[in-house]
């Protein structure tokens, strides 16, 4: 069968329209996640700080400003069809998209050499990752990472021994640890299994699930809920300004790895968990 | 929603600092300057090496913040506070020199919790991310130091009514601490 040819063009417009989509619309699952937190919040300055993050959020959708100024780090999960035709660079693409949102959407330049601090201009290199699928189109899922809550994040290499009650731990360690930094209410992504890199992978992935979506692992579900539901009791609530909901849902994705290993990604996500997704 | 807030204005006076008080509501208005990671830096190393700054600090207040470009029309972009604790190695230092308040979000070190006291001062917070919002309580924004940081360079803000929770305050109160232990669950 003749493969389907697909325009650099028209990645390139397509990263660009869902890029500012997500800078300044945030996605209706999300916003109702906000809205349930609000009407269960007990604590008054939790209950203020979800107000006006709702506020914030109408507002930015209608007079187009950012939902937030830290309009960061661009994270792609590409599937590309193996009967799809690209005689083109897809990367150097997807970083031309962000390149034209970023000055059409007067996005902040929040990416630099951490060598040299050096910003490189236009929000690229975004972070690309490419799997190989069936069928005749190119999927895009974008999220966006903000650097507050990214950098409470973390990879750690367990024993097998140890087992869930040391995921949990770990995970509600981290959220601990972040407090009001990670701008809660937040959105956990774990990635358990795999090796070092790999569970790093899963847990971006698994945020870059529909929000508030359940695994389809049953066991993974259970772990999700019963997590959600410890961090929820932590008291650290929205902004970190006390309160019953410091977190609007825990998503996580499993993969084999090494018997001698317990692998564990933990990476937190802010409310302002802005995504977008295009075929094409 | 802020109807119990205390109305402040600048110049801060250390009289003011001193009388907020953990978990009480401000509405700031007047001006500010804006400095983050690259700012403090560079900050930093001019009073290292002794060299006068290009902002003064006395009775000031510094914004962590590193707003969104301003489309044609605007003010400002987006512009939410920051992650403070990232400032946390120079705040203390720049309290010395008569910084008398800083705002941005998250808790921070004892450092700067035993500075916030030691010199009277006072650490706002206002809502993570809630950049849109913010904006709309800045009237005007002026470059005074390294436009060449574009985001990162410091600002001169003009805000009126910008809502700020006061966090830590001149007697060692911590608003993270306090509203943490009323709300969770054993």
């Amino acid at each position: 069968m003749k493969k389907r040819k697909i325009s650099e063009a028209l990645v390139i417009s397509t990263v660009k329209k869902i890029a500012l989509k997500a800078s300044f619309d945030l996605e209706p699952e999300v916003e109702k996640l906000l809205r349930q937190a609000l009407a269960r919040e007990k604590s008054p300055d939790g209950k203020t700080a979800l107000k006006i993050i709702l506020e914030n959020i109408a507002l930015a959708r209608r007079k187009k400003i950012p939902i937030c100024q830290d309009t960061g780090l661009s994270v792609f999960f590409i599937e590309l069809g193996r009967e799809v035709d690209l005689d083109f660079d897809l990367v150097a693409a997807i970083n031309q998209g962000i390149r034209e949102a970023t000055k059409e959407g007067y996005l902040r330049r929040s990416v630099a050499d951490h060598i040299t601090r050096e910003n490189t201009g236009d929000n690229t290199p975004a972070i690309v990752h490419v799997k190989l699928a069936s069928g005749r189109r190119l999927k895009l899922n974008l999220i966006i990472k903000g650097g507050g809550a990214e950098n409470k994040s973390l990879v750690k290499m367990m024993s097998p021994a140890e087992g869930i009650p040391a995921i949990k731990k770990t995970v509600l360690d981290a959220v601990k640890n972040a407090g009001g930094q990670a701008c809660p209410p937040i959105i956990v992504g774990l990635g358990i299994g795999g090796d070092l890199e790999l569970s790093a992978i899963l847990a971006k992935q698994a945020l870059a699930r529909k929000t508030g979506s359940k695994s389809k692992d049953r066991e993974l579900a259970k772990l999700e809920s019963e997590i959600l539901k410890d961090i929820n009791k932590l008291g650290i609530g929205p902004s970190g300004l006390g309160g019953k909901i410091t977190c609007l849902a825990v998503q996580a994705e499993k993969a084999p790895g090494h018997i001698a290993s317990l692998a564990l990604a933990v990476n937190l996500q802010c409310w302002a968990h802005r995504g977008a997704k295009a075929v094409i | 929603m802020f109807k119990n807030a205390k109305k402040i204005h600048t110049p801060l006076t250390p009289q003011v600092a001193k009388s907020l008080r953990t978990g009480q509501w401000v509405l700031l208005s007047g001006e500010i300057y804006t400095g983050r990671d690259q700012a403090h830096r560079r900050l930093y190393d001019l009073i290292e090496h002794g060299y006068r700054l290009p902002i003064p600090l006395k009775n000031e207040i510094i914004y962590y913040v590193g707003p969104t470009p301003a489309r044609p029309g605007r003010v400002i972009g987006s512009a939410g506070p920051t992650t403070s604790s990232r400032m946390d190695k120079f705040t203390p230092r720049l309290m010395a020199l008569g910084l008398l308040a800083t705002i941005g979000k998250g808790e921070r070190s004892k450092e700067v919790r035993d500075a916030v006291r030691k010199y009277g001062g006072v650490y706002l917070v206002s809502v993570g991310g809630a950049g849109a919002y913010l904006s709309e309580r800045i009237r005007k924004a002026e470059v005074v130091a390294w436009p060449d940081l574009r985001a990162e360079a410091i600002y001169r803000l003009t805000v009126v009514d910008f809502p700020c929770l006061v966090a830590y305050d001149a007697k060692g109160g911590d608003v993270f601490a306090k509203n943490r232990k009323k709300f969770e669950e054993a």
